[in-house]
């Protein structure tokens, strides 16, 4: 059983116990436990079960390795699936649960599918569900939903936040193991700023738990002194918990801090994701101890060599009291020397090798009174929910078994992989070391920064150095390789040198035995998580998915939550085995950021809750949503749609503001709207450039409504330009089309007229404006008092500047509702006084708010155009019955030439007409209308579409606009919406103008 | 007349990491022209005589102030009531220089950010290296915050200051509080 050990533990503390629990059961661990060693302390060896075929799976790893231990984790808003055992904390009150089962841990149903692994090989899906074809969505789909997946998905609401953090340095380094910490002081002598990420919480990485000397003192203690040295440094930034997440082009890095899960009750966000340019980057990532293959490699109590020496060193922690070690190389015998001192058995060691002569460690192993066997391997493991015992075999056999030996854990050695993920990211390519077998990063091809410099070094284990010795010596030369490549100089000095072991070579052992049949390789796992077998990428071989990419999808080897970390070089050299070629040629699948899997919260960062998005408010904003204001989103600001009253339906509430407005006095918001100051001496001839009428013949003190096209003609934005005096012009735009064209006349002002005198600048929100609208607007501006705005004083379509009701003001005439209308600019930080002046003063006249809806209604009444109703980047004004605002003395203007070209002239193009329906329904908006005959593709020919289409209160019917084939020249005629439902909508063409054609009711 | 408010009428925020409050106006006038020209640096300078700041630098000193913001524009700051008499000198200046001088005050929001961490604060928002060793005084920086734009400069030691557009001042607010929050600092600076 595994138990908790009295000596070692080094990260525990011993006096803090800490209670939690696992499906239901309550336990307890110390501080400094993981849940994967808290559990393991607990003989709660037994983690999950596998994805596919639901077998036990225990603990594997000690590390973001881990392809077994995920739990879901949490309850309600804190809950989350697929945490890590091995790299979550322990803390008090840790609610998790094992997933993937059903209905136990204990007893599973689906662990039926085990038994049915023949008929379940690579490609199982893409085989069996293809045929027949409904039997997908009612049949297998349900089924297969019901029996995979991982963890469960939250229901509530995450209940935590999150944030970013930029930060800058000259140097990062990824990793605060030995290597990340030595090249970090040997870098920060150069005065650069330094900063070093570790994603665990303690530093020293496997150094402190594998033990050597440096300079004559313990590595453990080299480890302080590093830290406390550069702890002290100004220049140098120390973050544990904090995982490099992804290297991106120029230096870009993404950190991924952990703060508060190992402290759920403390204030302040969960996770950060710090957001880093760094000049140059040094990944001292270290490696991954690889599994060995062989029959029964997934039963519970087979770990990974390094992990049984981390539960032992770190944790205080038996998983076994007999442990077998099984290896290929000399660091195996680590964790047998590691074990015998923490008072355990290791009954022998099985080393694929032959030969082991040369081993200073296996030596060791002899004289502690160890069997080695060499030669030898697993055959099979004995067990099933636990690790019961081994069968043993000659390696370079097939399986036939020599001796059993009775033992409670496995520990396996297939070698180390360097972490190159970080190194690959962003396009570091890789080498093959035959005689370590494993890819390292090449430093001929390294990810390159703006001038093709490299901008990665690699350091230690990560670069494929295994001994401590080498280690040290690697991170200081790549401390000064980074230096120098961002302009640093160190001054020479020692490196610190470490005792150095004899080394045995490893021998490359992917199978065990080397010539297993089928019934040992069909039991061999490559990838834990999703329970890829040996016999799977051989049978993927055997089909033609030659290309590991596609071996990887199609047997889903490496595609789980671990990445294929533990699976993916075993797996490629079964293939490159399988398919008779060197492992380099195989190659590895690409590595994507990140590293391990990261928060969406992290990635979010603040922005939720009310700063999901920036919402823009007017100056009276508060006092709308005071006053029932239905929101409408028009760009980032919200308008009211309309002012809903107590016991009313919003659309009541349109047609009150409606007629209300028509038959006494409304007020609109109409802040949001663009204002564009264009000013300088050019300013004339620039706008008779922008606008497709003339605006240089404006008078100051005069307003012209005015279009503006893109380059290719289309219908870009509208609104009314005022001349403040000769040089300059103020030019209202749409609410969404203030930054737009802003943008627009800059571009132009920039890159072609760079030298016409004449500046813009945006003060759409140095005021607020508000529509004063209705037979009575004169009236409550009167009453208000100040300027005089009688017709003679200020006519339709003039502006002025002046005082109301003690306010500064502009005032233009204009209208964009056929009534009698002002709007009045005063600026922003009177508004809200301004419209509370004029509500009060309007009581007398029947004064009601309006909204855009109402704003809406009015104008189609009218028949004027709305841009992004009528217009959809594909309408010219020609099509929209505007000739009439297209100057034909112009010699130039912005989309003239393009409004020539022939499908722009062509007759047929649809055109602006009103749509009277014959009943006096509402069409659908886009409805499209049907002509006679049928196109190429057998369907109705269509003939126009609705653009605008509303109930009219004023005339208590349904108007529309709409586009229609030769519209104009078919007044009178009928056509026909199909609607939804079989509804067709009959409607008769008409002019646009519904309301008042003579425009009267505007010009009093 | 009635007296002007800001946005969001003065709110502040005391309970986090740093405080966050929102400045009372301020006049501010956007000044587009040629910044190499003797006219143009005069009337940029005009409420704080002296040498036009270079790129990315401005020269504040209480409400009067002049802010390089691209080649060709600057900003001049002074109290909120002296505006339109500051663009009268402003214009006299000018003469007939080639430039566009214009009142922005009401179309902006103010924040000022003070505490020990207030860099830091910041520094979560906008991608701009805050570090007291890179962010000094004198600069004066438009950048991003979060999802809008905002510039922002040192007013005094551990006090930052931030413009915004007055549309976005609650937005601004509410993200300053979100990244002031208790239990939030990076302990970095």
């Amino acid at each position: 059983m595994s138990t908790r050990l009295n000596s070692g533990g080094r990260l525990l503390d011993k006096a803090r116990p800490v209670p939690f629990s696992f499906n239901g059961n309550t336990f307890s661990g110390f501080a400094g436990d993981t849940l994967a060693s808290a559990l393991l302390a607990n003989d709660q060896l037994l983690v999950g079960r596998s994805f596919k075929y639901h077998r036990p799976r225990g603990v594997v790893a000690s590390g973001v390795e881990e392809p077994n231990g995920l739990v879901n984790m949490g309850e309600g808003a804190s809950f989350e699936p697929n945490q890590r055992i091995t790299t979550t904390e322990l803390f008090d009150g840790l609610k998790a649960e094992s997933q993937n089962h059903w209905p136990s841990l204990e007893f599973d149903v689906g662990a039926i599918n085990s038994k049915l692994a023949r008929f379940l090989p690579a490609g199982f899906y893409y085989k069996m569900f293809m045929y027949p074809r409904a039997f997908w969505k009612h049949v297998y789909e349900p089924f297969i939903r019901q029996s995979a997946g991982l963890g469960k998905a939250p229901t509530e609401t995450d209940g935590d936040s999150y944030e970013h953090f930029y930060h800058f340095c000259d140097l990062l380094i990824i990793g605060g193991g030995v290597a990340g910490l030595q090249a970090a002081r040997t870098a920060a002598k150069s005065g650069a700023r330094v900063t070093v990420l570790e994603q665990t919480a303690h530093w020293g990485g496997r150094a402190v738990v594998d033990g050597g000397a440096v300079d004559g003192q313990p590595v453990t203690e080299y480890v302080d002194g590093l830290v406390a040295e550069l702890g002290a440094m100004e220049n140098v930034t120390l973050r544990t918990r904090t995982m490099g997440a992804g290297v991106y082009d120029h230096g870009y890095v993404l950190g991924y801090e952990n703060l508060r899960d190992h402290t759920p009750d403390a204030p302040g966000p969960r996770h950060r994701l710090w957001r880093i340019r760094a000049g140059h980057v040094i990944t001292a990532t270290g490696a991954i101890e690889r599994p060995l293959s062989f029959a029964g490699n997934d039963v519970p109590g087979v770990l990974l060599a390094s992990a049984i020496r981390d539960y032992a060193v770190n944790y205080g922690v038996s998983v076994g009291k007999r442990t077998v070690v099984v290896t290929n190389n000399d660091d195996g015998y680590r964790t047998a020397l590691a074990l015998l001192e923490a008072g355990q058995s290791v009954p022998a060691i099985l080393d694929a090798r032959d030969d082991v002569e040369g081993s200073s460690l296996a030596r060791r192993a002899s004289d502690s009174g160890i069997t080695v066997i060499p030669g030898h391997a697993v055959a099979k493991v004995k067990g099933g929910k636990r690790v019961e015992g081994v069968s043993v075999c000659r390696q370079n056999g097939s399986g036939d078994v020599v001796q059993e030996i009775a033992c409670e854990a496995i520990a396996m050695s297939g070698g180390w992989s360097p972490v190159v993920h970080l190194w690959s990211h962003c396009g570091g390519k890789l080498t093959w070391d035959a005689e370590q077998a494993c890819f390292r990063p090449d430093p001929e091809r390294a990810p390159t920064g703006d001038a093709g410099q490299s901008f990665v070094t690699v350091a230690g284990a990560a670069n494929g150095n295994f001994e401590l010795a080498d280690i040290l010596e690697d991170a200081d030369a790549a401390a000064r390789t980074a230096a120098k490549a961002i302009g640093h100089t160190i001054r020479k000095s020692k490196s610190p040198k470490a005792e150095r072991e004899e080394v045995a070579p490893l021998a490359p052992v992917w199978l065990m035995p080397a010539n297993a049949g089928i019934e040992l390789r069909s039991k061999a796992w490559l990838d834990y998580q999703n329970d890829v077998k040996v016999s799977d990428i051989q049978l993927a071989a055997q089909e033609g998915f030659e290309s590991v990419e596609h071996a990887k999808r199609y047997t889903t080897l490496g595609m789980a939550t671990d990445q294929g970390k533990l699976s993916n070089i075993n797996g490629l050299a079964i293939l490159s085995d399988a398919l008779d070629r060197p492992i380099p040629q195989t190659g590895t699948t690409t590595f994507r950021p990140p590293y391990t899997p990261i928060s969406m919260g992290a990635i979010g960062g603040e922005a939720r809750g009310d700063v999901f998005q920036p919402l823009r408010r007017t100056p009276m904003h508060d006092w709308h949503d005071d006053h029932g204001a239905d929101w409408e989103p028009v760009g980032h600001w919200r308008r009211p749609y309309a002012f809903v009253r107590d016991g009313e339906r919003v659309k009541d509430a349109v047609y009150r503001e409606v007629s209300n407005t028509r038959e006494n006095l409304g007020l609109l918001d109409a802040s949001t709207l663009g204002k564009l100051i264009v000013k300088g001496p050019d300013a004339p001839k620039f706008l008779d450039m922008m606008y497709t009428n003339m605006m240089s013949t404006l008078k100051p003190g005069k307003c012209r409504y005015g279009l503006m096209c893109s380059e290719n003609g289309f219908l870009i934005d509208d609104g009314v330009v005022a001349r403040i005096d000769e040089d300059t012009f103020l030019c209202h735009t749409t609410t969404g089309g203030a930054e737009r064209i802003h943008q627009h006349m800059e571009e132009w002002l920039q890159t072609e007229w760079w030298d016409w005198q004449v500046y813009v600048a945006n003060v759409t929100e140095q005021y607020a404006q508000v529509a004063v609208v209705g037979p009575n607007a004169r009236k409550v501006l009167e009453k208000l008092g100040g300027m005089d705005v009688s017709k003679e004083a200020l006519g339709f379509m003039e502006w002025a500047d002046g005082e109301i009701g003690g306010f500064k003001a502009r005032v233009y005439r204009i209208s964009f509702s056929g009534e009698l209308s002002y709007e009045i600019a005063v600026d922003a930080g009177h508004g809200l006084a301004f419209w509370e002046a004029l509500m009060d003063a309007g009581k007398e006249f029947g004064v009601m708010p309006y909204g855009t809806e109402c704003l809406h209604i009015m104008r189609a009444e009218k028949g004027f155009i709305m841009i992004g109703d009528e217009t959809d980047g594909t309408v010219i004004p020609q099509d929209l019955g505007l000739s009439w605002a297209i100057s034909k003395k112009k010699e130039d203007f912005l989309g003239k030439r393009a409004q020539e070209r022939r499908h722009m002239a062509d007759p047929k193009r649809w055109k602006l007409v009103g749509l009277e329906t014959l009943s006096g329904a509402v069409i659908p908006d886009g409805a499209y209308a049907i002509g006679s005959g049928k196109n190429a593709n057998g369907q109705k020919n269509v003939i126009g579409r609705v653009t605008s289409t509303y109930y009219s209160p004023t005339l208590d019917m349904g108007i529309a606009m709409g586009l229609v084939l030769e519209g104009p020249d078919r007044m009178g005629e009928v056509i026909e919406f199909p609607g939804t439902e079989g509804a067709t909508f009959k409607a008769r063409i008409v002019d646009p103008v519904f309301y008042d054609r003579e425009g009267e009711k505007q010009n009093v | 007349m009635s007296d002007p408010v800001t946005a969001l009428n003065g709110a502040t925020f005391n309970a986090g990491i740093a405080s966050v409050a929102e400045v009372p106006l301020q006049g501010m006038i956007t000044l587009r022209g040629d910044l190499s020209a003797a006219a143009i640096q005069k009337a940029a300078t005009v409420t704080i005589p002296g040498d036009m700041p270079t790129a990315g630098r401005a020269r504040i000193e209480g409400e009067n102030g002049v802010a390089w913001m691209s080649p060709d524009e600057a900003l001049v700051l002074c109290p909120y009531a002296d505006v339109s008499a500051v663009l009268e000198k402003m214009q006299k200046t000018l003469g007939n220089s080639r430039a566009l001088a214009v009142d922005v005050s009401d179309a902006r929001a103010s924040f000022r950010i003070s505490g020990p961490h207030a860099r830091e604060v910041l520094a979560k928002l906008c991608p701009v290296d805050l570090s007291p060793a890179v962010f000094t005084s004198g600069m004066f920086r438009r950048t991003r915050m979060a999802q809008v734009p905002a510039a922002i400069w040192l007013s005094d030691t551990d006090c930052l200051q931030v413009i915004s557009f007055r549309s976005q001042a609650q937005y601004v607010f509410d993200l300053l509080v979100v990244a002031a929050q208790p239990g939030s600092s990076v302990d970095l600076y």
